[in-house]
């Protein structure tokens, strides 16, 4: 059914289609709205068979899931930022169990300095803990994606993530079509666990494994990653079939077949992107979009199909690896390793703690990949007049006290404009 | 695509402003997206919100930069913040207020706009009559709806009537229908 609705609500509406029996949480914004009306579903009934179970932390809210997903009932949890930071423990415990929760991150900048506005570094932080990891471009794919996880999670045995970008998404009111309740049915099967902790038939999960054989569990939860990489095509070609929509699935393309340029991205700035496309289309620049829905398991393959070609790939992401440059140019070079004709690949960081990313800048960056491409990490929007001032107090003062302050206190004095207005 | 940025203060109903006027344009089947500032708001803080209207899917997410139409809840916020920023040349005003665009000190930004494209409407006056609170934001939408005709009266009735049922609903649609009908009816000043 077509509904105007905030994207968050969207998802819990969705989320509720799909059976949850103990949906647990603590609430960190931006993910809020999502539990707070699963929470209010389940109070009313419209919710059935399902346990809401209020806990103290985050940390909490996973293992609750743990526990409940090891005793055989479909859990579910959601959070953000430091929360999933505080969670960090049971997020591989979930995984090196595995036991197939479904949590939403509802993406978040992760301090310090503290920063409640969005950015993917919260979820890149645990991208190596054995989830799955899927993101969303839209409010409509953020709720056909839940329904996936579930599926995908319980076919692997493996905890998913629903990264889905916290305000941007998470607060915008849209058009979406919340599907019905027999058609979700048909899709998803009910949960039937590989182990279940039952007590008339005890088993033990959780062994401790020494060197013997620690090579060996950890190679084939690698393993399962790889089948994955074939299971989210195969279900998301299932969801076209069932729903009549394109969700999902290991990456979307968007006008590459002629592309001298190509860019990357993943979640919802891939649709500006998309806009400022079709206006540099208009100018004659041929120039396409590469939309990375599993950043895990990574689609090295179906990566490396789309990218050969073109001279240049530009990778934008919402995150950093502090000392290293972005995470996702990292991946993507991966995915040309060795490979004969490879693009060149440009890498930029934009959108960290909520700075627009907006297309007079993407029109910059992108132009410029194409007469002056760079080495590097390029910070999209960078302000780099206050950057100068700031380094060269640090040089001159030895207690040039916190950086973060500092920046303030530039800024507030007006002295230098933010680059990205 | 036709874009509205809202200015409000914390309290005021700016954001849920925006969702009613996408509601609006949802009910005639077009494609709306409404979205907050993405602030830690606080009551009486200045506040914006934004609302696209297209008749394809919007994609885009970056924050309105060129709005096609600005309201302002509280005329108070033209000496907080730049109000005017980024409002197309041919853009619609719409300024919850009882005094002149002369008394507010705006006339020579109005004028810039095309005529009859810029109103003023006693918004709080006209909730505090009908609802019996000073929340402006229904109101503003019946006197937008008349202003621009980029959504019908009509649809807004319903998108309070569905946000807000019963009694609040009613009374709020009551406020919003005489802002209508004063934009609609009054003539043109300046």
């Amino acid at each position: 059914m077509l509904k105007q609705i905030e994207g968050s609500h969207a998802m819990a509406e969705g989320i509720a289609l799909c059976r949850p029996e103990v949906i647990c949480a603590y609430p960190i914004t931006p993910q809020t709205h999502i539990v707070e009306r699963l929470g209010e579903m389940v109070r009313t009934g419209e919710l059935k068979n399902c346990e809401f179970i209020n806990v103290e932390s985050e940390f909490t809210a996973l293992s609750v899931a743990i526990g409940a997903s090891a005793a055989g009932a479909r859990a579910y949890t959601a959070t953000a930022s430091q929360g999933l930071l505080f969670m960090a423990e049971a997020v591989y415990n979930a995984a090196g169990l595995g036991l197939p929760v479904v949590m939403t991150i509802g993406n978040r900048a992760i301090g310090a300095p503290i920063n409640i506005w969005n950015d993917h570094s919260d979820a890149m932080s645990m991208s190596d803990a054995g989830w799955m990891q899927l993101f969303a471009e839209t409010n409509q794919e953020a709720v056909d994606l839940h329904i996936q996880a579930f599926r995908l999670a319980e076919e692997l045995s493996m905890p998913t993530m629903v990264c889905v970008d916290g305000f941007i998404l998470t607060h915008a009111v849209e058009r979406v079509d919340v599907p019905e309740q027999a058609e979700v049915d048909d899709y998803l099967p009910a949960y039937e666990p590989v182990q279940v902790l039952d007590p008339n038939d005890p088993i033990s999960i959780g062994a401790m494994v020494g060197p013997d054989a620690f090579t060996e569990v950890r190679f084939l939860q690698h393993y399962k990653q790889t089948l994955a990489l074939r299971l989210i095509s195969e279900f998301a070609g299932e969801f076209k079939k069932q729903f009549g929509r394109d969700s999902g699935g290991l990456l979307r393309t968007y006008k590459i077949d002629d592309a001298e340029v190509l860019v990357v991205a993943m979640g919802s700035v891939n649709g500006t992107i998309k806009d400022t496309i079709d206006e540099m289309r208009a100018d004659g620049i041929r120039i396409g979009l590469v939309t990375l829905v599993a950043f895990r398991p990574f689609p090295v393959e179906a990566l490396r199909k789309v990218l050969v070609g073109p001279k240049h790939v530009v990778v934008i992401e919402k995150s950093l690896a502090v000392g290293m440059g972005g995470q996702l140019a990292l991946h993507v070079d991966l995915a040309l390793r060795n490979v004969a004709g490879a693009p060149q690949v440009h890498s930029v960081v934009a959108g960290l703690g909520g700075r627009p990313i907006t297309r007079p800048s993407l029109h910059r960056l992108f132009r410029r990949a194409l007469v002056q491409p760079w080495e590097g990490t390029h910070f999209l929007d960078l302000n780099e007049e206050v950057i100068a001032k700031e380094l060269h107090y640090v040089r001159k003062v030895r207690r040039s006290g916190p950086t973060a302050e500092n920046l303030l206190r530039r800024l507030r004095t007006g002295a230098q404009k933010p680059a990205a207005d | 695509m036709f874009q509205v940025r809202f200015h409000g203060r914390g309290g005021q109903g700016v954001v849920t402003a925006a969702e009613l006027l996408s509601v609006a344009a949802f009910l005639e089947q077009r494609h709306a997206q409404a979205f907050p500032s993405f602030g830690s708001e606080r009551t009486g803080a200045p506040v914006v919100s934004f609302c696209r209207i297209d008749d394809k899917e919007i994609r885009l997410r970056e924050p309105i930069l060129e709005p096609d139409a600005l309201i302002v809840q509280d005329p108070t916020l033209f000496k907080a913040v730049d109000v005017f920023h980024g409002l197309r040349p041919d853009g619609y005003l719409l300024v919850n207020t009882n005094r002149s665009f002369g008394d507010l000190q705006i006339a020579d930004a109005v004028a810039k706009l095309p005529r009859g494209q810029a109103r003023a409407v006693p918004a709080s006056d006209l909730a505090l009559k009908y609802v019996g609170r000073p929340l402006p934001n229904a109101a503003l939408l019946g006197a937008f709806a008349a202003l621009t005709k980029i959504v019908r009266f009509d649809s807004v009735a319903v998108a309070i009537r569905q946000t807000f049922p019963g009694k609040v609903g009613e009374t709020n649609v009551a406020a919003a229908q005489a802002a209508h009908d004063a934009v609609a009816v009054a003539p043109v000043a300046g």
